[in-house]
């Protein structure tokens, strides 16, 4: 028991071992935003049709299955957070005198800039739970609409009204950017990573990368902008 | 022949001492130098006014050693790809250019003098795994083992790496995951290199972090620096043995084998 424990505990405490973990907590959290986005797009479809999703979800598996959902994430976002933090100090400490003169060859801004890429989804995930999710400083939570005979949450409601202000979809695009520049570098980095990628395959998750970045970026700006700047649901 | 008249920036510092850019001027320089003799001209002529030399590591002179560690213009020996700082010419210059000078920086490359830096941290990791145990007496047959041309021409390219330490000084991070995945990668892409192809990579591995290297991100600044061309595709091999060596190390598998004994 204790030996494996031993050995685990080395393993996070290696350089590789440590970046394992914050590739397949990547990975899970890449696959959770297309899931995110999908259904969220379903505001295009119609106020029943996202309506029923959101209830779909706080009713699945008698309501367990948000919560399962929703630890699983934490705990995904808590390792990814934690060991890619870890991991930038140990960079920074690893040159202690930085060259006079710098020169970068071939490593991408965005890859340069994963750190604050990523602290700023960190501070735009809080705001996002605390702005749709715990309704903090918002009545979104008693907007109430009839679905099939059912009282059920109005998600629909609450969507077009988040928008309508415009320092939160202004804030909501910038958070996209952010997330934009972070997939193009983390997805096809995650590959790298985990060891999966070879000569031939290399060129081919670079582009799925990019792809999935730019797709991400369209499906979830285009409900902000719709609704803030074009007015849907007005 | 040209001349070139030349604006050095030259890192200057004592062992652990702060260290400071020094300008120093480099009239007349022949273009068809190596920036190696560059350099001697360059001390030649600090020796002659009574000014200290420039310290400098080289050996070979002819691209096959490692030793010529200097960072031109922010890159590990200079501009030229694939080239190392003994094999680069100043006709790669213009006249009146500014040249940055400095020394290999990562923490785990301490400065002894000047541009010269101690790269034992290397050898380190090399004894904590880069060999393979082989039966000592008289040669063994030539062909006795058959490998693959295509494991062969694998093997060769990872055996390239001179261990320069250039990936390390381009490296955002400072990390010698360049070299320590070509060296892992050489012996574990040979059937030579099997009996001892976990415990290398799981030595070689925590060795390289206990020298203070840093993390890689992925950037590939160390596969455009190498002199020899190393591919990061080696990092994925490395990233890949690691994780099957953890794997096994916890759960123990290593040990089952030897009878519930072995292991480290
Ligand atoms: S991998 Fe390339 S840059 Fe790094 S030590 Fe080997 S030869 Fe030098
Ligand atoms: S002096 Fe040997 S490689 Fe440059």
């Amino acid at each position: 028991m204790s030996a494996v424990f031993e050995s685990l505990t080395r393993f996070y405490q290696s350089s590789i071992g440590k970046k394992t973990l914050v590739a397949l907590t990547g990975a899970m959290l890449v696959l959770f935003v297309l899931g995110h986005m999908i259904g969220n797009l379903l505001i295009f479809v119609g106020p029943h049709a996202i309506n029923e999703y959101g209830h779909f979800l706080q009713t699945v598996g008698h309501g367990m299955g948000v919560w399962v959902a929703r630890i699983g994430l934490l705990a995904a976002v808590v390792i990814h957070i934690v060991a890619t933090i870890q991991l930038t100090k140990a960079n920074r400490a690893a040159r202690e005198q930085r060259y006079g003169c710098e020169a970068t060859q071939v490593a991408s801004r965005s890859s340069r800039f994963m750190i604050w890429s990523g602290l700023t989804l960190l501070a735009f995930i809080v705001y996002h739970l605390l702005h749709f999710t715990a309704h903090a400083g918002n009545n979104y939570g008693s907007y109430m609409t009839d679905l099939d005979g059912h009282q059920v949450h109005d998600v629909y409601k609450m969507v077009i009204a988040g928008f309508s202000w415009a320092p939160a979809a202004i804030f909501y695009v910038i958070a996209m950017l952010m997330l934009c520049s972070h997939l193009s570098h983390g997805v096809s980095s995650l590959f790298q990573t985990l060891g999966l990628a070879t000569n031939k395959t290399w060129p081919i998750f670079k582009f799925v990368g990019h792809a999935y970045a730019a797709l991400i970026l369209v499906g979830n700006c285009s409900i902000p902008i719709a609704i803030w700047v074009f007015g849907y649901g007005h | 022949m040209a001349l070139l008249n030349l604006h050095l920036k030259v890192w200057r510092q004592n062992g652990s001492q702060p260290g400071h850019f020094q300008d120093i001027e480099a009239p007349e320089i022949p273009d068809h130098a190596s920036f190696l003799e560059m350099m001697d001209i360059v001390n030649e002529r600090l020796i002659a006014n009574g000014q200290d030399p420039i310290a400098f590591d080289h050996d070979c002179r002819e691209g096959i050693c490692g030793a010529c560690s200097m960072t031109i213009n922010g890159m590990p020996h200079g501009p030229e790809r694939a080239t190392t700082t003994c094999q680069l010419h100043m006709r790669k210059f213009r006249t009146g250019d500014t040249i940055w000078i400095e020394p290999f920086r990562a923490r785990s490359f301490p400065v002894v003098k000047d541009l010269m830096v101690d790269r034992g941290a290397f050898d380190r990791i090399m004894q904590a795994g880069g060999f393979v145990s082989i039966r000592t007496g008289s040669a063994p047959e030539g062909n006795s083992i058959p490998i693959g041309k295509d494991v062969a021409d694998a093997a060769m390219d990872a055996a390239a790496c001179i261990g320069c330490g250039a990936c390390v000084a381009s490296c955002k991070n400072a990390s010698a995951m360049l070299f320590v995945s070509a060296k892992v990668g050489q012996l574990n892409t040979l059937p030579q290199g099997q009996p001892e192809r976990q415990r290398r990579t799981l030595g070689m591995v925590r060795q390289m972090d206990a020298e203070g290297f840093g993390n890689c991100t992925n950037q590939y600044e160390c596969e455009a620096a190498c002199p020899k061309e190393i591919s990061v595709r080696w990092i994925t091999k490395l990233n890949r043995d690691y994780a099957v060596a953890a794997v096994k190390d916890i759960v123990g598998a290593g040990r089952q084998q030897a009878g519930g004994e072995g292991g480290d």
